[in-house]
């Protein structure tokens, strides 16, 4: 379970804020990880891994944000490299890094990929310097917290 | 809910630091102006800052960059120890050198083979790089991941490291783990020295840029965690302490972004100040390797930054090779640091260019005051000099071509914003 963002930037701190909510919960064969999104950390992450589940913020247009949007990632369909949903665009850009989308397309080339992955993005209405999730963003977190607890806990053993 | 009900346009994930834009303005011909909107100083985290226990810089500024956090955990450290009094030497300092050699080798490895190489070999990303050369790409991460170990076991985790403190770590690691890591980063350095033959071999534009360059110094090593002076390449080099003589911060009014000036002047920090200042003290093998690579007694061609930055990887992995060899543990692992009334200073060199803190604190431990001067806002104004220059060399280009190439102009400079990837919103106004 990775929560990819970052806590001084009001709602991009919704990948952390989500890892935080699941440290109290018992998840047995879960590994829980904050990131920055950075590639090469993350394919290094997700190698293998049976299921993968990465949450980010996103900004989108039109905005409503804390709505959040699954995507389970088609990882070997080679000839369709970019999941429609997570299509690289060029705007997109985390600092220093490409991106998850990118993550992914690198990945696929070096054959480092986990088994499944699933990518959850939250619309984030605020991304300025601050320690707070905006109210619609803190106000999806039980929401999101449900989702993927149920995801990760409906795995078959 | 589906999320196929809807087309997302995903404009940003967010873990910008600043928009990135640059606005040139053409008259008759010629660029007017290139203003590069690039970087939010830290200011948030300086008033954040204030009112907190001094103990607590190091990990709030760690947050301010993904890709430096031991600098900004190293500057504030030291910065913090000197207004206590308390300087911190020995097996503590090494630790924090290994610590900080990390975070050099996971730096310069990302940007030379996920930002940099494909510039120079035709690629538009690393993606396609990687596809067509897959080796060279696992080669930059097989680097990568050995930095990784230094920062997991050193920092206690990859990002944002939590093992830092003020007076030095929570836990120093035990010569068995060191041992362990260096079975790891022993391979690193074939790889990283395969890196400098690799990037050698590049096309290097012809340029040479005039700008003052400033560095760290230390008498003693090639200077990465601190040092004893501030060297630069026209004038006398001065103590960490009067660093706010010569360098000031003005707010730009058509940005967010402050320019930092040196004495009134241009200047430019990172590795082409660092290699030009400081090369002779590094190793006979990194120095050997930069002579075969091409670089002289200077480097002031900002593409071939890219090869200034391999042959540092080589000087880190080999640094913390022999950190590892002659470490013994620090007991205890921290030194006390009680708070008093001061203020003081802290400077390491940042893998993008030198990185200073300033801490006022009060001798009931709150902090007073907080000044983080970093490297990109020190280097924003030789970027947009050097753009100034690309654009009006090139203004025959169309925009989507010139946008490109203002891109890999400001990649040469690893600045800390997002258009190192592929990011630049260009507007030209032609009058």
């Amino acid at each position: 379970m990775i929560g990819v963002g970052n806590e001084y930037r009001r709602d991009d701190g919704i990948g952390p804020a989500l890892i935080a909510a699941l440290e109290d919960r018992w998840l047995p064969d879960v590994k829980l990880l904050v990131s920055d999104g950075e590639p090469a950390r993350l394919i290094d992450d997700w190698v293998g891994v049976p299921l993968v589940i990465v949450v980010d913020a996103v900004l989108c247009e039109p905005s409503t944000p804390g709505a959040f949007y699954r995507t389970d990632v088609p990882l070997h369909d080679h000839g369709h490299q970019d999941a429609p949903d997570l299509e690289s665009h060029p705007h997109t850009a985390g600092s220093h890094s490409l991106g998850i989308p990118d993550a992914l397309r690198l990945g696929q080339a070096l054959d480092r990929v986990p088994q499944r992955l699933v990518v959850y993005a939250v619309e984030a209405a605020d991304v300025a310097f601050g320690t707070e999730l905006s109210a619609p963003v803190a106000a999806a977190l039980p929401g999101l917290v449900h989702a993927v607890v149920r995801e990760l806990t409906s795995l078959p053993q | 809910m589906s999320h196929r009900a809807r087309q997302l346009k995903v404009s940003s994930l967010a873990r910008v630091e600043g928009e990135g834009a640059l606005h040139v303005i053409v008259r008759d011909g010629d660029v007017e102006r290139a203003d590069l909107q690039i970087y939010e100083p830290p200011r948030f985290f300086e008033a954040l800052l204030r009112g907190r226990s001094y103990t607590e810089p190091p990990d709030i500024t760690a947050r301010i960059c993904g890709i430096c956090p031991v600098a900004y955990q190293t500057s504030a450290c030291t910065a913090i120890e000197d207004a206590c009094g308390v300087p911190v030497g020995g097996a503590i300092r090494e630790l924090r050198r290994l610590l900080y050699c990390g975070e050099w080798i996971s730096s310069h490895a990302l940007h030379i083979y996920l930002l940099h190489a494909p510039d120079f070999l035709g690629y538009p990303d690393a993606i396609a790089l990687a596809t067509d050369h897959r080796d060279l790409v696992e080669r930059g991460l097989m680097l990568k991941k050995a930095s990784n170990a230094i920062l997991e076991l050193v920092g206690g985790r990859a990002i944002h490291p939590i093992n830092v403190r003020v007076g030095g770590f929570y836990a120093a690691p035990t010569r068995a783990q060191l041992d362990r890591l260096a079975e790891q980063l022993r391979p690193a350095l074939d790889a990283a020295i395969a890196t400098v033959h690799w990037v050698a071999g590049f096309d290097f534009p012809d340029l040479e840029l005039d700008h003052e360059l400033l560095a760290v110094h230390d008498p003693a090593r090639y200077a990465i965690e601190g040092g004893t002076t501030l060297r630069r390449t026209a004038g006398a080099s001065f103590a960490v302490d009067a660093f706010s003589n010569h360098v000031v911060e003005e707010h730009v009014q058509r940005s967010t972004a402050l320019h930092a000036s040196l004495d009134d002047g241009r200047y430019l920090t990172g590795p082409l100040a660092r290699y030009t200042l400081n090369h002779e003290r590094l190793s006979p093998l990194a120095l050997g390797l930069a002579a075969d690579a091409g670089l002289g007694d200077e480097c002031r061609n900002p593409f071939r930054s890219i090869v200034v930055r391999a042959v540092e990887t080589v000087y880190a992995v080999e640094e913390a090779l022999r950190l590892i060899e002659s470490y013994y543990p620090p007991v205890p692992s921290y030194v006390d640091v009680p708070a008093r009334d001061g203020v003081g200073h802290g400077v390491s060199e940042a893998p993008r260019g030198l990185l200073y803190h300033r801490y006022g604190i009060g001798a009931d431990g709150q902090v007073r005051s907080a000044t983080i001067v970093p490297p990109t806002s020190q280097n924003q104004a030789a970027i947009e000099d050097d753009l100034r220059r690309t654009v009006s060399a090139n203004l025959h280009l169309a925009d989507e071509p010139l946008t490109r190439l203002c891109e890999r102009t400001i990649r040469n400079y690893d600045p800390c914003i997002s258009c190192s990837t592929h990011f630049l919103d260009l507007t030209v106004e032609r009058k």
